[in-house]
């Protein structure tokens, strides 16, 4: 346990001393929803509506937009090697990793959301829908995008190549998520949504760092 | 140790199902030709044109085939991979590897000949039913392994890492279908019900099988003869290879 808490304060900090990185990721995903409604017009009924999707795709990107990142300087000056050596399992330290992940890239947004949730006129017991769902669903986003961060590490083109990897896989995250908040918008009740995204959660906070161990092991050979 | 009548393990060994690969192909092709020929024939000529549907409804004879092989040849590439993970075999990678761009054939003819079909039956070329969705999101996948194992140069990792990402997937297929079913039932876009077919003429069924069977014999053949291209690229460094070819 010590070795897992030591790994997620090592990527926080190493990350704070270079705050534009997550920074970066973050304003992304206000801009890319600023975009929306320049596109598509300043008209309230239908902002309302597609809302929760918008915001949803827009958190898919940012998060697929950071990581990259999870591996790959640790790749490159040799430390992931030394943590495949070390005693504790790789397995919980990488566990650390998609924890420090998420904090940074994916926490951000759903502190965010209710804040651009408010430009698309949604009430606030929606906005608490939106922030609960994000709450959930953006680590099963860091949890399975691990997974295609550690198979494409050292491969040619590995960003593109991460976006098609991953992108299907979050679908029902998508689904689920932006689904919980139209649902509840409908007076449908969200409680249905939301328990699938926990139980997802549930079953890629399992398996996910286990596939994320066997794919890094496969790229440090 | 009792021997087992067919010698798994022998034919494990790239150099050993080589040949064997080689003599079972024409066998294949002409089984998928033997299929193909009665179920077209059926298909064109027996089957009695459809009480709603007209003529167009015939393009069902190779849809339906063509999704049905989609799928099941992700499962059987998941199975090879997830056997090369275990076993560490090499054959079990080129098998997963050769089975992916027919997998994504089928995947892709399977939507465009929907497409045929929905354009005339339903007004549109794509609507967003659950089946179409989950069908386009099985060809993301295919495309996804193929395009991971292209990236990557050493053919042992490309091996291991498409059986990873085969068998994320395959956990996940349930997973998004259900999803997306759930999801198109709750913003009831299109009206059009899929299952609610009018009973099937026995000819057609026939027809249907007989050509299911085809899709099946050449997926087989073809990706037999795939296989056996990549073992030739692989072990280009062995003699064996070196006299093969000769």
């Amino acid at each position: 346990m010590n070795a897992f808490l030591a790994t997620v304060r090592r990527d926080l900090l190493l990350a704070l001393r270079r705050k534009s990185e997550v920074l970066t990721a973050v304003f992304f995903f206000v801009i890319v929803t600023s975009l929306f409604p320049l596109g598509i017009g300043p008209e309230p009924v239908l902002l309302k509506k597609i809302a929760p999707g918008i915001l949803w795709v827009a958190a898919l990107l940012a998060t697929l937009l950071g990581l990259p990142r999870l591996f790959a300087a640790d790749h490159v000056d040799g430390t992931l090697e030394q943590m495949a050596l070390s005693p504790s399992s790789l397995g919980l330290l990488v566990a650390g990793k998609i924890l420090a992940h998420w904090l940074l890239c994916g926490l951000p947004l759903v502190l965010l959301a209710p804040v651009l949730g408010l430009q698309f006129d949604l009430d606030a017991s929606a906005l608490g829908i939106l922030t609960l769902a994000l709450l959930l669903g953006t680590p099963l986003l860091s949890l399975i995008g691990a997974i295609g961060a550690a198979l494409t590490l050292g491969v040619r083109g590995g960003g593109v190549l991460l976006a098609l990897l991953v992108l299907p896989l979050y679908i029902p995250a998508l689904i689920f998520g932006a689904g919980a908040v139209e649902a509840h918008i409908a007076g449908l009740g969200a409680g249905g949504h939301l328990s699938l995204l926990a139980a997802m959660l549930a079953l890629a906070v399992f398996f996910a760092p286990w596939a994320t161990t066997a794919a890094l092991r496969i790229a440090l050979e | 140790m009792k021997q087992s009548i067919i010698q798994w393990f022998k034919f494990g060994s790239p150099q050993a199902f080589y040949p064997l690969a080689g003599r079972m192909i024409p066998w294949f092709w002409a089984a998928a030709a033997a299929f193909g020929i009665a179920g077209l024939w059926i298909s064109f000529f027996v089957a009695p044109t459809d009480a709603q549907q007209g003529e167009g409804y015939r393009i069902i004879f190779v849809h339906v085939p063509a999704s049905w092989m989609s799928m099941f040849i992700y499962l059987v590439m998941a199975f090879w991979a997830g056997l090369g993970l275990a076993l560490n075999t090499r054959l079990s990678g080129m098998m997963a590897q050769s089975l992916a761009p027919t997998g994504a054939l089928m995947a892709a003819l399977s939507l465009w000949t929907g497409a045929l079909w929905g354009k005339p039956m339903w007004g549109a070329w794509w609507v967003w039913d659950a089946r179409l969705t989950s069908e386009l999101i099985l060809f993301f996948l295919y495309l996804g392994f193929m395009a991971l194992q292209a990236a990557i140069d050493d053919p042992r990792r490309a091996d291991k890492a498409g059986a990873i990402l085969a068998l994320v997937g395959v956990v996940n297929i349930p997973i998004i279908y259900f999803s997306v079913k759930w999801w198109n039932t709750l913003h009831q876009g299109s009206t059009i019900n899929l299952t609610k077919a009018p009973s099937m003429a026995h000819t057609m069924l026939w027809g249907m099988l007989l050509m299911a069977l085809c899709f099946w014999m050449y997926s087989i053949a073809v990706a037999l003869t795939r296989v056996r291209a990549i073992i030739l690229e692989r072990e280009r460094h062995t003699d064996w290879v070196k006299h093969a070819v000769e």
